[in-house]
Order: structure tokens, then C-alpha cells, then sequence
């Protein structure tokens, strides 16, 4: 078993290669993006170690978005072999559709769906929990608490999703996924041979069909249940206090725990940790009858917590985030779990004695995007009215002084449609700014309503041939064939203008701008040059 | 043996590839570790927090507990300053790089900044940019700041020089010699 230091992210990349994993597909999102990095920078050594005739057939691809790649995972599991596909938990929205259909089809090859959570919102416009969209979709969730589980869970979740014939989810959460700690491997398994499901109605979900597949689906839960209630942990101490724990949960309670031990005589908390859903609710019924109260520490919503109600006869206290007992909005730590279990903080350093002013991220020196904004904001300066919708993208900071220069960012591709909607009901110079790989990932579809409905529309394309703010990883499409994607797209010819971002252009870049916003009709405006960051890289390697 | 370490400065300044320098010396010296850190958006010219873990036995947490760092090593001295709630009241150390960097609009006064620094009981203020520059290589100053630090942690210096060797194998033996080079006179500032 050689050990290796893997963040959570690395641990189960190394896990799926381990486990005999034939296809990965992702789009970039923090913090699930070093899965795919990982699995690309050790692809060659994976592949030496397999057999002659699998090599060909293993691939990990970056994808135009989330769906599109759950939907090449789904094909590949189809043929029989093992895929996994990986995303940050709003990449999960965008993959909404495939991932809970694909509850109903007969999984055949395993397929785990790793999702990134980001409480804290770090990195992220919010900070859902993916367990809540397992649990809509009906698919078993395996939830690690460090990075040795993170390795385990992978292969684990590939074997019960053979067995079962379902798609598993593997939930980790920030501060597992960009953590480091050391890792003890198994040997490879090899790959799955190329077999298709033998049975074809399994996977055509036409409604006579996914009756009976949804049908099947719900007789599967009572087994998951007792699976999962076999996987969890239930340790019957202290009768005053019961503690259930997931995730990270875990790592915090027990920094605790001999503190909380040492206050109390010696004696430690009850304790029941849970790693997988659908929960079980014996071993709950158990610790509720042995203990005064239970204190729920999950990294997350509490959806545990809630999950309880009706499990055990009132009145129980139950503690947790929806109680107030630990912060519901937020990331925990070790001391808010701290403050939670009665213990006093431990003795700080003075706080200084000055306020420290916050140093909020900006654009790089020299970015692209900062000569873009600086012409977009000149362009409209001598208009009454406008609308400026961002994206998701490095470009967003333009939303922060000095630039203050948009008005709204909600989700990948959402520049384009809020700007052509307001525009459509009166809005004056709407103008959508969003990225390349953005653009690609879900800025077309709105460009093609656009296009359709003659709306009134000024789209910046900002292309810096990288997908930036999660580390400069490679764009589906390159920034040549833009022009011809988006005029492919409809929009007329004289209307796409390709312009350098750079200040040297500012005066061209500002007066084409300015031409465009005159326009009645649709028009894109390609701001172009590379990303530093992506130039960098592409040096170094 | 637990030893907890925050790591602060400014995207750029290579405070993550020094933290996993540590790590791996702390490893190579029979330590178990956990190290947490932060990328994405934050990187982007904004404050850069890691948390490096260092034991002897099995490490729960991820990140370290507020008052439980036994040593901040900061790369700009602002930075020292925002994370010293979980500098330890009892045992805690900073190690800080003077140099700041003033890419906000509001950022205090430096004297005020140091001799907030100052007003601490274990601290210690190091001007790594003049020390990397003297030896030669001025993006070194990350490692003047580990070289300064050295004696603190729990780990022989030579584990550490391995660690840096490895990290800069990649570009070439000047750049190896100057940063060792780099951690010596650290190491040597701090002896003074």
C-alpha cells in the first residue's frame, strides 16, 4: 500500500484510476477542477500500466459543460465501462436533467458523479448541498470525511453502482477537496471489457418504459437505506449528550472531542457518524433513546437534522444549524463546533489594534480583461441609459471598484439572456459581457433566442482562449473559430467585430464599441487576447 | 507533537509552494500532515491563507482551531495581522516579511503595521526582500522567510533544504543554489 499526499481532489482521481475507470468528463469549477488535472497529468502512466487493447480507451476530457458531460458519461457506462464525471455543485444544476433521469436507466458500466460542494462560497455564487439533489433524484450519496475516504469511497461508489445498477454520488466539500493529506493506495483494476446493457428497454425512458424503471428505482431505496445504515457508526457513551457527525463534521468534532472528554469527567459524547444516504434511521432511534439531546454537526444545509423529524417521539432536543446551535449559513470549522459542544474558546493573540482593511482579488497586471471593461465603460459613458449583465468569469471583478462597471452575475451564460430579456421589454443599450469558454459552456443558446427574436442586443465576448479563474485550463473551441461559430449562430457578418483587447487599441476599441450599441439588432463584439495566467502556464510546460 | 502553522500573503508571492515545502520535509521527517488551502478566485492578487498541520498522530481538523497556531509565517506584514486569532496566546510566534504590498487603496500606515507586529511577545519582523535580493535572487523571498522560520519548526533544516531542492529541480541549478542560498541567510538572519 504506498502512500502518497493527495488533496481530497487528487485522492479520488488516483481512486478512479484504481478502480478501473474507462472515461472522465468535467467542466472546470472550484473546487472540483484538480480531479480532471490530475487524471490528465497522470493519463500516460495509467494508461502504460493497462493491458495493450484497453489503452485506446481510456480518455478524460474536459467538456463544453456540465451535462454534456454527465451525457458522455452515461454513454460510456452504457457500452459497460466505468465513468465518472466531475463538477462543482452549481455545475450540477446544469447537469440536472441527465443526472436524475439517469436514476432510471440500468447503469451498467459503474458511474460515479462527483460533486464539489463550496460552503463558504469561497468561489461560488452560493452554497447548496449536493445531498439535497442526491436525495431528489433517489441516487445513493457516499459522503467522505478526509482524504483516505475520499480514495476509498471512489472505488467503492464504482462497485455499488455496478451492483445496484445505479449512478452514486461522492459529495466532498471544500475544505476536503483543497486539502492535503497522505493517502494509502490499492493496486489497479483493469478496466471493464466493452459490453452494451443487454437490455435495451433499461435505457429508453419513454413513459410506459421509465414507469416501470422509476417503479424499480423506488424498490431499490429500502436495500440503500440498510446499506447505508450498515456503513454508519454508532458508538453508545455519554447519556447526556449524543453527537451525529458527516463529512468534515467528523474531523471537527473529534479536534474536540477530548477537550469536551476532559470536561466532562472523561466521559465522551454518544456518537453516530453517517457516510452515506439515504440515511438509515435505526441507528438514530437507537442513539436518540440512549442520550438527553443530539448535536447534528454537517458541513452544509441541515439536511440531517431535518431528515430526523418524526424518526424518534418528541421532545428530544435536537441541536444543529436549523436550531441555531451552529451557524447555518457559512462553512463550520473546529470552532464553531467548538462553541457548539459548551467548550470556551482556546486563549487567542491580541486582535491588533487597527481594523485590516479586506484585500479583495483583482484582475491580474496587464490582464485582458481590464482593457475590455476600461473601453466598455468609456463606450457608454456619454449614454442615459443602460444595462450591463456580467457572467461567470475573472471578468466578474469588474463588478468591484474602480471599474464598477456591471450590474448583475447569476449564473454561467446568464449575461446574454438577462441583457436580450431586459432589452426585449424596453431596456435601453442592454449589453451582455461574458467570456469564452462561458460563451461556449451556455452563452450560445441565449445568443440563437437573440438572434431569433431580432432583439436589440450588444454581446461582448471576451476571449482570452482559457478558462481563467479556475486556472487556465483549455477552452472546448478555439478563439480562431469564434467569429465563424457565432455568425453560424445568425448573427449578421458586419456586425461581429474582432477587435485586440489591449490599451494601445483603446480609442478603436471604445469607438467600435460605441458603433454597435447604435445598432438595432444583434451584434457581438470579440474583445481578444490571451490570458497571462494561460501564458504562463503554456511556458512553463 | 502537534504544530500548527498559518500561512498569509498576497496571490503571487508563493506562499502555497512553500507551504507544501514544509509539508513534505515535515513527511520525509517522519511527521503526518495536513495542509488546507484555498484556490480559485482568491488567488487573483487577494489575501492567500494556508494551514499546514504538522503531528505525530492522526490530525482531525483540516484547518487549524483559532489560538492554536504555533507560528503565523506571513509574507507581507498586513497579512500577519489578519489571522492572528488563531495565533496561540501562550506559544504562538510570527514570523513576518516587512515588505508590504499596496495594491489596495486603503491600506494603514506601515509603521503602524509593524509596530502593531511589534507589540507581540514572539515575533519576529524580517526584511526577506533585501535578504533575497543581497543574495542574488529576489523572488526568493519566500524562502528567506522559511530559512528565518527554520529554527521554530519542528524538522531539521536539511529536510527542508531536500524540499527545496525538489520543488526548483525543475528549473535548473541556479535557481536550486539561489534559493538554498536564500533559506541559509534566513536562517542566518534569525540567528543574529
Amino acid at each position: 500500500m504506498p502512500e502518497f499526499v493527495f488533496s481530497g481532489d487528487e485522492a479520488i482521481a488516483r481512486g478512479a484510476m484504481d478502480a478501473g475507470l474507462s472515461g472522465a468528463f468535467a467542466y472546470p469549477g472550484t473546487p472540483s477542477t484538480e480531479i480532471m488535472e490530475y487524471l490528465q497529468d497522470n493519463l500516460g502512466e495509467y494508461k502504460a500500466a493497462l493491458a495493450e487493447g484497453d489503452r485506446p480507451q481510456v480518455v478524460a476530457q474536459w467538456c463544453s459543460n456540465e451535462k454534456t458531460a454527465y451525457e458522455s458519461a452515461l454513454g460510456v457506462s452504457f457500452v459497460g465501462r466505468r465513468a465518472m464525471v466531475s463538477m462543482k455543485h452549481v455545475g450540477l444544476n446544469v447537469a440536472a436533467d441527465p443526472f436524475t433521469n439517469s436514476a432510471l436507466v440500468g447503469i451498467k458500466g459503474g458511474l460515479v458523479v462527483v460533486v464539489a460542494d463550496d460552503p463558504g462560497m469561497h468561489s461560488s455564487q452560493d452554497e447548496q448541498d449536493s445531498r439535497v439533489l442526491a436525495d431528489f433524484a433517489r441516487v445513493p450519496c457516499f459522503e467522505p470525511s478526509d482524504q483516505q475516504e475520499a480514495y476509498d469511497m471512489t472505488r467503492a461508489a464504482f462497485d455499488y453502482s455496478e451492483e445496484h445498477g445505479v449512478p452514486v454520488m461522492l459529495r466532498v466539500t471544500t475544505r476536503l477537496a483543497h486539502a492535503r493529506a497522505s493517502v494509502a493506495t490499492n493496486a489497479q483494476r483493469s478496466p471493464n471489457a466493452l459490453e452494451k446493457c443487454g437490455d435495451p428497454s433499461a435505457w429508453i425512458l419513454m413513459p410506459a418504459m421509465a414507469r416501470k424503471r422509476w417503479a424499480a428505482l423506488l424498490g431499490k431505496s429500502t436495500r440503500f437505506r440498510a446499506d447505508a445504515e450498515d456503513a454508519s457508526s454508532l458508538e453508545l457513551r455519554d447519556a447526556g449528550l449524543g453527537v451525529i457527525t458527516c463529512g468534515l463534521g467528523l474531523r471537527y468534532y473529534l479536534e474536540n472531542e477530548g477537550d469536551w472528554a476532559a470536561a466532562h469527567s472523561g466521559a465522551r459524547p454518544s456518537h453516530l457518524h453517517i457516510g452515506r444516504y439515504p440515511m438509515g434511521n435505526e441507528k438514530i432511534r437507537l442513539l436518540a433513546a440512549h442520550v438527553e439531546r443530539i448535536l447534528v454537526i454537517e458541513e452544509g444545509y441541515p439536511y440531517i437534522e431535518r431528515a430526523m423529524a418524526g424518526v424518534f417521539p418528541a421532545p428530544l432536543p435536537v441541536l444543529g444549524r436549523l436550531s441555531g446551535a451552529l451557524p447555518e449559513a457559512g462553512e463550520l470549522s473546529a470552532d464553531s463546533v467548538r462553541a457548539a459542544l459548551g467548550l470556551s474558546p482556546k486563549a487567542s493573540a491580541a486582535k491588533a489594534g487597527i481594523p485590516i482593511p479586506q484585500r479583495p482579488p483583482q484582475f491580474c497586471q496587464g490582464c485582458p480583461h481590464a482593457d475590455s471593461i476600461t473601453a466598455l465603460k468609456e463606450a457608454l459613458s456619454d449614454e442615459a441609459e443602460f444595462y450591463v449583465a456580467s457572467d461567470i468569469g475573472c471578468y466578474t471583478l469588474s463588478a468591484l471598484p474602480p471599474y464598477s462597471a456591471v450590474e448583475s452575475c447569476v449564473d454561467m451564460g446568464a449575461s446574454v439572456g438577462m441583457a436580450r430579456g431586459a432589452s426585449c421589454v424596453g431596456q435601453k443599450r442592454a449589453v451582455g459581457v461574458i467570456g469564452d469558454s462561458t460563451f461556449y459552456h451556455s452563452g450560445m443558446t441565449n445568443l440563437l433566442d437573440a438572434v431569433a427574436h431580432k432583439t436589440r442586443l450588444t454581446v461582448l465576448i471576451l476571449d482570452n482562449s482559457t478558462t481563467g479563474m479556475t486556472g487556465a485550463q483549455p477552452t472546448i473551441a478555439p478563439g480562431s473559430r469564434m467569429a465563424e461559430l457565432v455568425a453560424g449562430l445568425g448573427v449578421e457578418r458586419e456586425h461581429i467585430r474582432a477587435l485586440e483587447a489591449h490599451r494601445k487599441n483603446h480609442e478603436a476599441n471604445v469607438a467600435a464599441i460605441r458603433e454597435e450599441l447604435g445598432y438595432d439588432g444583434v451584434s457581438v463584439i470579440i474583445l481578444r487576447r490571451e490570458c497571462l495566467e494561460h501564458l504562463k502556464k503554456m511556458r512553463q510546460a | 507533537m502537534n504544530y500548527n502553522i498559518i500561512l498569509a500573503g498576497v496571490g503571487g508571492q508563493g506562499s502555497l509552494s512553500v507551504s507544501v515545502v514544509i509539508a513534505r520535509a515535515a513527511m520525509a521527517s517522519g511527521f503526518l500532515v495536513k495542509q488546507s488551502e484555498v484556490h480559485g478566485m482568491a488567488q487573483r492578487g487577494g489575501e492567500v491563507l494556508a494551514h499546514l498541520r504538522i503531528s505525530d498522530g492522526e490530525i482531525q481538523s483540516p484547518t487549524v482551531p483559532e489560538g492554536d497556531a504555533d507560528l503565523i509565517l506571513a509574507f507581507e506584514p498586513l497579512e500577519a495581522l489578519r489571522y492572528l486569532a488563531w495565533l496561540s496566546a501562550d506559544r504562538g510566534t510570527v514570523v513576518a516579511a516587512t515588505a508590504p504590498i499596496r495594491n489596495i487603496p486603503n491600506y494603514p500606515d506601515l509603521d503602524t503595521v509593524l509596530g502593531e507586529i511589534e507589540k507581540l511577545p514572539r515575533r519576529r519582523l524580517v526584511d526577506a526582500d533585501a535578504i533575497a535580493k543581497a543574495a542574488g535572487s529576489a523572488r526568493s523571498a519566500n524562502v528567506v522567510l522559511v530559512g528565518a522560520a527554520a529554527d521554530l519548526l519542528p524538522i531539521p533544516p536539511e529536510a527542508i533544504e531536500r524540499e527545496i531542492a525538489a520543488l526548483f529541480a525543475r528549473k535548473g541549478e541556479d535557481v536550486v543554489r539561489a534559493n538554498l542560498k536564500a533559506f541559509s541567510d534566513g536562517r542566518a538572519h534569525a540567528a543574529r
